[in-house]
């Protein structure tokens, strides 16, 4: 241990410039207020009817948004996103634990999995749309098939990889197959499986959006050209801080949810480095 | 544990036939005994008639090189300005630590939410495609160079230090051997993101390519065409992803990660 003490020896550090309970909010802070800053001078003084001011997207966004637009479009829309990754889970980690533990199944179906990943995910909507109609069961479907491969081939793959010794610890222990899945196939192949999961989030919103932008006839050019014809730009613009807002709101809490499972893991690691 | 038996090396890839084999004919079963509405889904059958009329046809490899046309482009921007910006964002811990909160809420932006602006400032173009292509793909490859400039070997940066070496050779001979396997694990992940991209780029936008082959079968009814279409694209990931796993391998012979797997 202390050989891994002597590491931590703090040099002395330059006076900073900044007290210290200013410097992470600076961080934080500063570059976006810069970015917005400019942004508003440049469009004040060339004012673009494409690229409109911060305070008018803002405006234009609480406009939107922030009324009973939240009740009508954002939460069902947030719905489904989150219906969609949740069977998206449970399929990928039944299947992926089912597949992952037992030597042929997994010879047998990976190939068909594989290719099944690979298909870009925005291919099938069309497909779903013709079986589905383009109602909520649609919707949720495209988000659920999109998002669910990521998951089952990392289960698979993590399922796979459980420490040999392990594994024959349970056998010659002989525990029920409950316990060898709750205490030792989960956890042990929890890494992998956050790693799908978030690898299936990003996919999930970007099929949200599409599922929902498909069921214009001809594309959504024809929408944009109205947008064009009644200078809709800042609605635009709204729209991408809206999704934005959830990306972001998405991946904190994945994040925190992954703190939370893994944080043996994070121990482990550590131990293993010191 | 070793496979050393002829049976013993070839189950994996026999097996994965008997799969794919298996998985058509219930395909086939599905659309014959009509438990799917036959209509929408025809058969494997079908459906390779359909690839091989596809694969006779001039316009269709026209159509196929039109979406590899958008993927190889908007890789190249990506993958450049990934390197780019992530080098010199990466190289500052000042710059690091004061964009982090702007890259955190930029990268999480599902690419598609830009598809109006694109369309409004590039039309029904090839162009308007990419800016969602390179948006999406570009983060993959910034983080991933980030990662990857941060992990400089304190022993390698303090002997080229000794040595000397100016800031010149550092990049080719310090930072880039450093980063290449970030920067291949970012490419890889790219060039799917950027396949999804693409292919909704031709679907939403209507830029021509396989996606937007595929709503025009579709309006004409032929679903076997469709089922074709789904399949090529499939295809086409596979390829694009083998290509690059062989590029990996080949550039970094020399790294730990690919010269252990030959040992094991």
């Amino acid at each position: 241990m202390s050989v891994s003490e002597t590491r931590h020896i703090q040099l002395p550090r330059p006076k900073p410039r900044v007290p210290g309970w200013l410097r992470l909010p600076l961080e934080w802070f500063a570059f976006p207020i810069i970015i917005v800053v400019i942004w508003s001078l440049v469009s004040a003084v060339w004012p673009d009817k494409y690229f409109p001011a911060p305070v008018v997207i803002g405006e234009t966004f609480a406009q939107t948004w922030l009324n009973e637009a939240i009740f009508t479009d954002i939460l069902p829309s947030l719905g489904r996103l989150g219906l969609g990754i949740v069977i998206s889970i449970v399929v990928g980690l039944a299947l992926g634990v089912l597949v992952g533990s037992s030597k042929w199944l997994r010879e047998l179906l990976e190939p068909i999995f594989e290719f099944f990943r690979a298909v870009p995910p925005p291919m099938i909507v069309p497909l779903l749309i013709l079986v589905l109609g383009s109602g909520d069961v649609m919707k949720v479907a495209v988000i659920a098939t999109g998002a669910m491969w990521p998951i089952l081939l990392n289960t698979i793959e993590g399922v796979r990889a459980v420490d040999q010794v392990q594994r024959e610890t349970v056998t010659s222990f002989r525990l029920p197959g409950v316990h060898r899945l709750v205490f030792v196939t989960l956890p042990s192949a929890s890494p992998q499986i956050m790693t799908g999961i978030r690898q299936s989030l990003s996919v999930a919103l970007i099929l949200m959006v599409i599922s929902e932008m498909f069921f214009v006839e001809s594309g959504i050019g024809l929408q944009i050209e109205i947008y064009k014809q009644n200078y809709q730009y800042a609605a635009m613009w709204a729209l991408i801080l809206l999704l934005g807002l959830v990306g972001v709101v998405l991946a904190v809490l994945f994040q925190i949810a992954e703190r939370y499972i893994l944080a043996w893991f994070r121990g482990l690691k550590g131990a293993e480095r010191a | 544990m070793a496979r050393t038996t002829l049976w013993g090396r070839s189950r994996p890839v026999l097996l994965g036939i008997v799969g794919v084999l298996a998985f058509l004919v219930i395909w086939e079963a599905a659309s014959r005994l009509a438990w799917v509405n036959p209509t929408y889904l025809p058969s494997a059958t079908e459906t390779l008639a359909a690839l091989g009329r596809f694969a006779v046809d001039r316009y269709y490899w026209g159509v196929v090189g039109d979406t590899m046309i958008t993927w190889s482009i908007g890789m190249l921007i990506a993958t450049i300005a990934g390197v780019l910006l992530g080098t010199i964002i990466g190289l500052s811990t000042f710059l690091r630590r004061y964009t982090r909160t702007t890259i955190e809420f930029l990268r999480p932006i599902p690419s598609v939410a830009i598809i109006p602006i694109a369309v409004v400032l590039f039309g029904v173009t090839r162009e308007a495609s990419l800016v969602i292509v390179v948006f999406a793909t570009f983060w993959q490859i910034l983080i991933q160079v980030l990662y990857g400039v941060a992990d400089i070997d304190p022993v390698a940066r303090d002997t080229q230090r000794v040595f000397g070496l100016g800031p010149l050779r550092r990049f080719p001979f310090l930072i880039f051997p450093t980063a290449l396997p970030y920067l291949m694990t970012g490419i890889r992940l790219g060039a799917t993101v950027a396949m999804i991209l693409t292919v909704t780029g031709e679907l939403l936008i209507g830029a021509r390519g396989i996606g937007w082959l595929l709503l025009q079968r579709s309006s004409a009814g032929d679903y076997a065409g469709v089922y074709a279409l789904v399949v090529t694209a499939g295809v086409l990931a596979l390829i694009l992803n083998l290509i690059i796993r062989v590029i990996e391998r080949r550039l970094l012979a020399w790294h730990q990660s690919v010269r252990g797997e030959v040992l094991v």
